[in-house]
């Protein structure tokens, strides 16, 4: 059957019988990166189309319509539009740090990319401490935020992205701890074994209660993680102009635009990974005939259909709930998500020792 | 108690969150209904709100006449100084010199729609129109004369 790890022995193969070894991982490294940037690209475009439609059929609109058959190359048009745009940098900004920032959000969205399993056996790298591994780089996102707001030498700029440090900072916290209970019950960080033990069903069914308040948090926390709203703190339109990216033109702020996309995309991947079993095709049980026919539906397809339910599952969010003030984000962090994933993983903990999982 | 009230705000919190989550979510699986106007395919039958306000204009009936006497009440009243009133006089039948207007003009690119002007107007000469593609290539043409050419005022108004 068809499917992403067989294209990838296929080409790893062929690169090891044409060239010598040290030329071939070289060879397969640029292959990588061009796929992951191109991966990027198509995301951006699809995302912001999605939120786009998503949004207006919520707000009882149409959304883009106009630009190619149903408004498809809306997105399109939008990247040609910022590309040919000047980017302007401020007299008064600190240029390096200004121009620097943006390659720091993308960067950070990049190396997020690494532990992420797309189907079965196809991954970048597959690395024992996984979990660790994406919540402390998806922590080194505030320091992009934070140096565009700072070097754009604005006020504006500077609150949001004030505002940005104290948020994701805060909501840090609660994200990984609802992680940990999933950890807590495969008892590894490898994110391939997180998936490989829900073999027998999700985590999220098998888990029941506590794995669905971890789940509930877990989103919580990566909605204000990512900067969205009802946690747009960051840019606020209405507050701060554009926050922390007012003073950004052209490609840069596509850059920053981009990257909060596939922020998105990749917490939402982490999220169906976790939680909903990455790749894992639907498995109840020893349900043996059932469980194969579900393994007819090829593993990258499980994956980005679970992907795209959580991203559908944010943008929705984005376009109900009204935004919050920073004295509200922070009391709902330290005084309710934090309290409760605190309790919440002594409860897992507990439950992982009397086995009374599925 | 404190923890009571806690649990409490917890699960009204996530009632409140759910009750506009199915709203919104309703919407979206119902999006037959569209609540805007899709305005350059329906500009044959697009249809204005009445109090929509789009610009200042003088109706004239059949016999090309107008009901503005030239009191430049409204030139009075307008905030700033869309309106321009250049008056001449008239020499009626009865050898009696009476106040007409020559000009009204009206500078649109000035003009805020405050409907002060209209109100203003003791004898209903202007009315706002639910016009709204003002757009032209030269700013001279936002300069408007009201009152027809070679119109006058009509019987009975005083």
């Amino acid at each position: 059957m068809w499917s992403f790890s067989k294209i990838a022995n296929i080409i790893h193969e062929w690169l090891n019988q044409t060239f010598n070894a040290t030329l071939a991982i070289a060879f397969e490294m640029v292959i990588v990166g061009v796929c992951a940037i191109s991966l990027f690209a198509i995301l951006g475009l699809v995302l912001v189309l999605m939120e786009r439609r998503v949004a207006a059929w919520i707000q009882i609109r149409l959304g883009p319509n106009r630009v190619g058959p149903n408004g498809m190359m809306q997105s399109m048009a939008d990247t040609v539009k910022l590309l040919v745009k000047e980017g302007l940098t401020p007299t008064g900004a600190d240029k390096f740090l200004f121009n620097l920032a943006p390659y720091i959000a993308m960067m950070v969205a990049m190396l997020l990319l690494a532990p992420i399993a797309f189907a079965k056996d196809f991954q970048m790298w597959d690395m024992n401490i996984g979990v660790l591994y994406v919540s402390a780089i998806s922590s080194v996102s505030v320091i992009g935020i934070l140096m565009a707001g700072w070097a754009s030498n604005n006020k504006y700029s500077l609150m949001g992205a004030m505002r940005s440090g104290a948020q994701i900072v805060s909501y840090e916290l609660s994200a990984g701890l609802s992680i940990l209970a999933v950890v807590v019950l495969t008892g590894s960080l490898n994110l391939n074994e997180i998936i490989l033990s829900q073999a027998d069903g999700w985590w999220i069914f098998k888990g029941h209660i506590p794995v669905m308040i971890a789940f509930l948090i877990f989103i919580i926390a990566v909605t204000a993680e990512t900067n969205r709203a009802p946690f747009d703190l960051a840019e606020a339109e209405s507050e701060l102009t554009a926050g922390f990216h007012t003073e950004y033109s052209g490609m840069k702020f596509a850059l920053f635009f981009l990257a909060e996309y596939i922020n998105v995309f990749i917490v939402c991947a982490i999220g169906a990974t976790i939680f909903l079993g990455g790749w894992m095709p639907f498995h109840i049980g020893h349900w043996e005939s059932f469980n194969h026919v579900m393994d007819y539906i090829p593993s990258s397809l499980w994956f980005f259909g679970k992907t795209f339910f959580m991203i559908f599952l944010i943008m929705w969010f984005r376009w109900t709930f009204p935004r919050l003030r920073i004295d509200q984000l922070l009391n709902l962090e330290w005084k309710y998500l934090l309290p409760i994933s605190m309790f919440n993983i002594l409860l897992v903990t507990a439950m992982a020792i009397l086995g009374w999982h599925f | 108690m404190f923890i009571k009230q806690y649990i409490k705000d917890i699960f009204g919190a996530l009632k409140s969150l759910a009750v506009g989550l199915r709203r919104t979510g309703y919407y979206f699986t119902h999006h037959k209904e569209i609540i805007t106007e899709q305005y350059p395919d329906n500009r044959d039958t697009l249809v204005m709100a009445e109090r929509f306000k789009g610009e200042v204009v003088m109706p004239h009936d059949e016999n090309n006449e107008h009901r503005c006497t030239g009191c430049t009440a409204c030139e009075l009243a307008c905030p700033n100084g869309t309106i321009k009133i250049i008056t001449q006089f008239d020499i009626t039948p009865e050898g009696k010199k009476k106040k007409a207007i020559d000009k009204l003009v009206y500078h649109l690119e000035l003009c805020t729609m405050c409907n002060l002007c209209i109100v203003a107007c003791p004898s209903d000469a202007i009315v706002m129109a639910q016009t709204f593609e003002h757009s032209v290539f030269d700013r001279s043409e936002f300069t408007k004369i009201l009152n027809k050419p070679g119109s006058k005022i009509m019987e009975g108004v005083e």
